[in-house]
């Protein structure tokens, strides 16, 4: 304690307040709280008149009664998700297919011709069109329309006021996980992008708390993984369905990996809350805020620009330079093969025993800084190594649905145990770049930014490993 | 310890530009700089956009991660920098917003803070209005959600209630953009000192309270004359808020005296802001 | 008249309480009072969660969720559940005033 001795008079202010404080009460703080709260109500009281036949909150309360009742409100909940997933997915189909009709048809045919007029060395257009180019229009073509529908369906959601009430039916679950009722907020956030879903986890004050939901942020299945869990619920588990049902089905089938990220995220915070990051459980109150009619248009600009076009923006960033290094990997010979055959035929041993392949696992450390572009990658590569006939080497081609299913299925020797097991690795594994740069910098040490990266790897190495060890036992594949 | 007076006139530009410096907001090209407060959910951020539009800045406190919006706009040829503030319910616990949100206010001295509050509860929202009556008289409050209050049934009568709060009120819905040119009306009256405000300030009914308050105070307002929150002041070095303790030690209180113009201390702070108005 | 005195997490849907003490300290306690949970408050259980907790309550006209064990530290007086909320608050902030 530094302090000024005598001729400043400013340090008496302090004592004679130190002094005044001893001979105060202990319940000093409540009584200024509770002379507040007495103007509060008498300036409300003297300035508020009610119409008590208007004043009733009918449609708030039943709709709360729904939404909040032990057996409607988990439906309504399980309801809610499953008709934003299936708009997304269905929605989605007709848009990207016409993107990449323009984007991958169309522009990529005037490029080559533009460059052939131009007489550019192959190796320049290689990079450039076949690399650069070709990953980027991958990623605006299959990211976009569902990015544009699911960022303002969400949006909606959350203006509407809705999130707050599933904070209030699941916190029984975070609480048992030993965690800070906020926790179920930060979460949602990620199911947009984990790196907000981590900033967002500002809002926990108790720094051991704020840790865990750091971690298991993750758990949420943010928008770049949405395309592969999409794409393979599609073509792989949606398929199997009548075509009426089909799409349903691979909605259900998306849902249901989304669901078990929230069964892993309460796992592993009961899990930290119990070992590394013991703690009392910090006291929070949630507020239910009033349903608010949703401001539609107002919500679609702001999500189309806020969320969509930024996230947009980030992807082609990170999509640009992968695409040079995949088509590099793919055309720099060593020995007898690309550097990318090398590293797939290194890495497939372990591929298999996870039920995934080589191409895999090589997509996704290519995918380290956006994990949109794993399905771009596990095409192009598939079919360059598989040596499909009018494939160039790291090229990336547009397919249809059906096409990117024989392609799989018949050079990738894809079975419905490698989709499966695709949509489990794209819950469990390592955050992005950009999750992982910003778990550092809001938490500032190398410990945690550490468990948060390779924790999940470790859980989707050991479960993908039990579900092909089973399916082999049992003689499923 | 004199007032230190600025060359300058009390509403000239970013006479405090160093002290919101040190909050890491630049009043650079700014005329005034506006403070946005409210609880959460009042229609708080629609408010931001609604008067900023795409003019927006996204970064964070300095020193905290805690994010911070800022927003410039223009109004009868005066530009105006608008920060906004994180939501709390208060601003005496010790929670990292509320120490941000009452640090920008006390220290910032922001030309205007607009108070954002929710008419469907009023009472509740008027906790945190009062609160900042205390520290700061250059007030409007944006009675929001004016329409969801009609729809429950709920008048409020705004003129009284300005009076009551000594502050300009604005009835508003600020999702239909209703109010947006009353507010900003408001806003610049205040900000030009065009309107005399005459805030709310709590009284203790404990005697004793009452009575050491008021002796902290005249202490206060011996060593600061013209300081605009003596009161307030008072009440938070009873509490042993460590930070206005320190305020005290390095003299930042000492320069929240200015605009001061008032040659004797007065007692009563209403009257005080009258003056200088 | 109604001396009963019990924890707020007693009381169950549409019944209401004034708060009599909150037995919690530190932060916990100004948090309560931030929301406007102070001595001479009147609270409704409006809402359960499905799980069973946390409850929501309707305070001052707002609806504020509230762990079990949060309830637990509010001592509250019940009243009867058929006398309308708003009078009761402005008469308990009356009585506080005189």
């Amino acid at each position: 304690m530094t302090r000024n001795m005598g001729e400043q008079p400013k340090p008496s202010i302090l004592d004679t307040a130190k002094q005044l404080r001893a001979e105060l009460s202990d319940d000093y703080h409540d009584k200024v709280m509770t002379a507040i709260y007495a103007d509060a109500a008498q300036i409300a009281s003297t300035s508020v008149s009610r119409d008590t036949q208007k004043a009733n909150l009918t449609f708030d309360r039943t709709l709360d009664r729904i939404l909040t009742h032990p057996i409607f409100g988990f439906i309504a909940m399980g309801f809610m998700f499953l008709v934003v997933f299936w708009i997304t997915i269905a929605g989605a189909n007709i848009p990207s297919q016409m993107l990449s009709d323009l984007l991958l048809t169309h522009v990529y045919g005037w490029l080559h011709q533009a460059a052939t007029a131009l007489s550019l060395p192959t190796w320049l257009s290689g990079l450039t069109i076949d690399g650069i180019y070709l990953a980027t229009a991958w990623v605006i073509a299959v990211m976009l329309p569902p990015m544009a529908i699911f960022f303002p369906l969400f949006t909606l959601l959350e203006d509407f006021g809705y999130l707050p009430r599933v904070a209030f039916n699941l916190d029984r679950l975070f609480a048992k996980a030993g965690t800070h009722g906020k926790q179920s907020l930060s979460m949602m956030m990620g199911f947009g992008c984990n790196a907000a879903g981590v900033v967002s986890t500002r809002i926990i004050d108790s720094p051991r708390e704020r840790l865990i939901a750091i971690i298991t942020n993750n758990f949420s299945i943010c928008n770049g993984r949405w395309p592969t869990l999409i794409l393979m619920g599609t073509i792989f588990i949606g398929a199997m369905a009548p075509p009426a049902l089909a799409s349903l089905i691979a909605a259900l089938s998306v849902m249901t990996v989304a669901v078990l990220g929230i069964v892993f995220s309460l796992l592993v915070s009961w899990g930290l809350s119990r070992t590394w990051l013991k703690g009392e459980t910090s006291v929070f109150s949630l507020e239910l805020p009033p349903y608010r009619p949703p401001q539609i248009w107002r919500t679609l600009y702001t999500s189309i620009i806020d969320r969509t076009l930024i996230v947009l923006w980030r992807a082609i960033m990170m999509a640009a330079p992968a695409g040079a290094v995949i088509w590099l990997s793919s055309n720099i010979m060593l020995g007898d093969a690309s550097i990318a055959a090398h590293l797939v035929n290194f890495l497939n041993p372990l591929g298999m025993v996870l039920g995934l392949n080589g191409v895999i696992l090589v997509a996704y450390i290519v995918a380290i800084p956006a994990n949109e572009i794993v399905i771009p990658t596990v095409l192009m590569l598939t079919m360059t190594l598989g040596g499909v006939a009018g494939a160039q080497a790291g090229v990336m081609l547009e397919l249809e649905n059906a096409q990117v299913y024989n392609v799989l299925t018949q050079v990738g020797d894809w079975t419905l145990l490698t989709a499966v097991n695709l949509m489990l690795f794209s819950l469990l594994h390592n955050p992005c770049s950009t999750t992982i740069w910003t778990i550092w910098t809001e938490t500032k040490s190398a410990k945690w930014t550490a468990v948060a990266t390779f924790l999940p790897i470790a859980m989707g190495v050991a479960v993908t490993f039990t579900t092909t060890t089973i399916a082999h036992l049992l003689n499923l594949v | 310890m004199t007032t230190q007076i600025m060359p300058n006139c009390e509403t000239c530009p970013a006479y405090n530009a160093s002290s919101l410096k040190k909050l890491g907001v630049s009043a650079e090209g700014a005329d005034y700089v506006i403070a946005l407060a409210g609880n959460p959910n009042t229609g708080k951020s629609t408010v931001f956009n609604a008067l900023t539009g795409l003019r927006q800045h996204v970064g964070n406190w300095p020193g905290k991660t805690v994010a911070r919006a800022e927003g410039g706009f223009t109004y009868n040829d005066k530009t105006y920098k608008l920060v906004d503030l994180p939501g709390t319910y208060s601003l005496l616990s010790t929670s990292t917003d509320e120490e941000i949100a009452r640090n920008f206010i006390l220290f910032g001295q922001p030309s205007v803070t607009i108070v954002v509050v929710d008419a469907t509860r009023l009472e509740r929202n008027l906790n945190l209005a009062l609160q900042i009556l205390q520290i700061t008289d250059r007030v409007v409050v944006a009675l929001n959600l004016i329409d969801e209050a009609e729809r429950h049934g709920i008048e409020i009568d705004v003129r009284h209630l300005s009076r009551k709060l000594g502050v300009p009120v604005v009835p508003m819905a600020a999702r239909q953009m209703q109010g947006i040119p009353e507010l900003l009306d408001a806003v610049e009256q205040v900000a030009r000192q065009k309107i005399a405000t005459k805030p709310h300030r709590v009284r203790q009914t404990d005697a004793q309270l009452e009575g050491a308050l008021n002796t902290l105070i005249d202490q206060i307002e011996a060593i600061y004359p013209g300081l605009p929150n003596a009161r307030w002041v008072a009440l938070r070095l009873l509490d042993g808020d460590e930070s206005i303790e320190q305020a005290i030690r390095d003299n930042r209180l000492g320069n929240l005296t200015q605009p001061a113009v008032l040659q004797q201390p007065t007692r009563e702070p209403l009257i005080a802001v009258e003056a200088i108005s | 008249m109604y001396k009963m005195s019990s924890t707020l997490d007693q009381l169950q849907r549409g019944q209401s309480g004034i708060v009599t003490n909150l037995t919690c300290t530190g932060s916990n306690r100004r948090r309560l009072m931030d929301l406007g949970i102070l001595p001479g408050t009147s609270l409704t259980v409006e809402l359960t969660s499905p799980l069973g907790d946390p409850t929501a309550y309707r305070v001052r006209e707002s609806l504020i969720a509230l762990r079990r064990s949060q309830a637990q530290e509010i001592e509250i007086e019940p009243i009867t559940a058929d006398t309308p909320e708003i009078d009761l608050s402005t008469e308990s902030t009356e009585t506080e005033r005189s």
